[in-house]
């Protein structure tokens, strides 16, 4: 049990995806603009996230390992995961329509977002079991969420802000992302202490 | 070759599986839509301003194809021409669209009041109202500071001498800028009136007087020589009831008495009027 909470809290505090990992830097400059949209597209990614690890771990062990087809990994997990993302689009159209719109475009762009693919690929490379992969995905997107989530929040401030004509846009988001990345790398050493 | 073979077969066999699966999904869970809706679709005026009182103009051709009893003359932007097609697309009897216009009612630029503070902030009437109630002298005139400008989907509004003025040529009467306005200061009325009345000020006559030259002091001379009894002063400004007009025989006589100027006779007709000429 021990081990489930360390690795969920290190998912979502000190290997956070996008402020220390530097993975899924795409959605979270392009859709942190507003809170709402924020939220739409870091649930899509939890969703994405424990999918994806469902059916890929199986694949990593049941075949690609045994059949010393290691190698394949990164081509076969794409193709697997954007074939999911498909079908759950499909089907979240036909049987939930109200979160297949408010999901909206997010869905089929994370078939491809490097956070998703990353967390498979770790789950592999760390060696996980299966329900300690399931809970890395569910901490990973977690974490996600509580950066888009912050940075959000930090955006609608600089939305306000009087910014030098130099640093408007994308440099004084990207100054502010550091800072926000700053900040988490306090977690660091933390979690391993609490249990030690 | 072999080692090649043993990579390419299982990758090729994992993309048909995925292939089928999602050729079957697609075949079985297809969501039928409304052909109609892409037609309406293609009818409406595609500004998405919400005029009609649906989602966008998606929501409105939803509704329209979804729902008989969905009015087609909602839709102002579109005025006449779209009321017409829809009429047509539906197999309806069609019917008039009302063409709206939004006017300002304010008239306070520069030459006739100032402003009460020196305001630097953030670039918005909305919060330069919850600062200082207001940033001219008049706490129900237009500040200047453009919210209506930041919405009108179509550049029909311009900030000049320090108050807002709608090129009624160009407004497509969406409202956007009545909600956007935090004084509540623009309204959208029919395109056909002539006269409106461009003070909002509710304040006695004595202190909208100080605050402003325009403001409406609620003299109530307009209501004596208005026969028809169309204009009424409440809470001491001048309220004009346009179902009155039609009748005047002796158009702008309100305008010509108004002893502060705040009446005025223009022409307000909107950009349908405008194409139809």
């Amino acid at each position: 049990m021990t081990k489930f909470i360390i690795i969920m809290l290190s998912a979502v505090f000190i290997n956070n995806y996008v402020l220390s990992r530097f993975l899924g830097i795409c959605p979270f400059l392009g859709v942190s603009k507003k809170l709402n949209q924020a939220t739409g597209m870091s649930v899509a990614v939890i969703f994405v996230m424990l999918m994806a690890t469902a059916v890929t771990w199986p694949l990593q062990t049941y075949l690609l390992t045994p059949n010393n087809l290691g190698y394949l990994q990164t081509i076969v997990f794409i193709l697997v995961i954007a074939t999911l993302v498909q079908l759950v689009e499909i089907i979240l159209k036909r049987y939930i329509p109200s979160l297949h719109k408010s999901l909206g475009v997010y869905l089929p762009l994370i078939t491809t977002n490097c956070a998703v693919l990353g967390v498979t690929i770790l789950n592999i490379d760390e060696g996980y079991t299966f329900a300690e992969s399931m809970i890395n995905s569910l901490g990973s997107g977690l974490g996600f969420f509580l950066a888009m989530v912050m940075f959000s929040g930090v955006r609608s401030k600089l939305e306000g802000a009087d910014i030098p004509k130099a640093f408007q846009g994308l440099p004084i988001t990207l100054v502010a992302a550091s800072i926000t990345s700053l900040s988490f790398l306090g977690f660091s050493g933390v979690i391993e202490n609490l249990f030690a | 070759m072999n080692e090649i073979l043993i990579a390419v077969i299982p990758v090729v066999i994992i993309g048909i599986i995925c292939a089928v699966v999602l050729v079957a999904a697609s075949k079985f869970m297809a969501v039928k839509e409304n052909e109609k809706i892409p037609v309406i679709r293609e009818c409406l005026p595609g500004a998405n301003c919400g005029a009609c009182g649906f989602a966008g103009c998606d929501g409105y051709a939803k509704a329209l194809a979804e729902n008989e009893d969905t009015a087609t003359n909602l839709c102002i932007p579109g005025g006449d021409t779209v009321s017409r097609k829809l009429s047509e697309i539906l197999g309806v009897e069609f019917e008039d669209v009302v063409e709206k216009v939004a006017v300002v009612r304010c008239a306070g630029d520069c030459s006739l009041t100032q402003d009460k503070v020196e305001y630097s902030g953030i670039e918005s009437c909305t919060a330069a109202k919850l600062i200082f109630g207001s940033k001219g002298e008049c706490s129900f005139g237009c500040m200047g500071l453009g919210d209506c400008v930041k919405v009108c989907p179509n550049n029909a509004i311009c900030i000049e001498n320090g108050i807002a003025h709608i090129n009624t040529k160009l407004c497509i009467g969406c409202g956007l800028c009545t909600k956007a306005c935090p004084n509540q200061l623009i309204t959208l009325m029919d395109d056909i009136e002539k006269v409106i009345v461009t003070c909002s000020n509710r304040d006695k006559g004595a202190l909208t007087r100080k605050a402003c030259k325009n403001g409406c002091i609620g003299c109530k001379k307009c209501e004596r020589v208005c026969k028809l009894g169309a204009i009424k002063v409440e809470n001491n400004l001048a309220v004009i009831d346009y179902a009155k007009c039609p009748d005047c025989d002796d158009f702008g006589v309100c305008a010509r008495e108004c002893t502060t100027g705040c009446i005025v006779t223009s022409d307000f007709s909107g950009i349908h009027r405008v194409k139809n000429l």
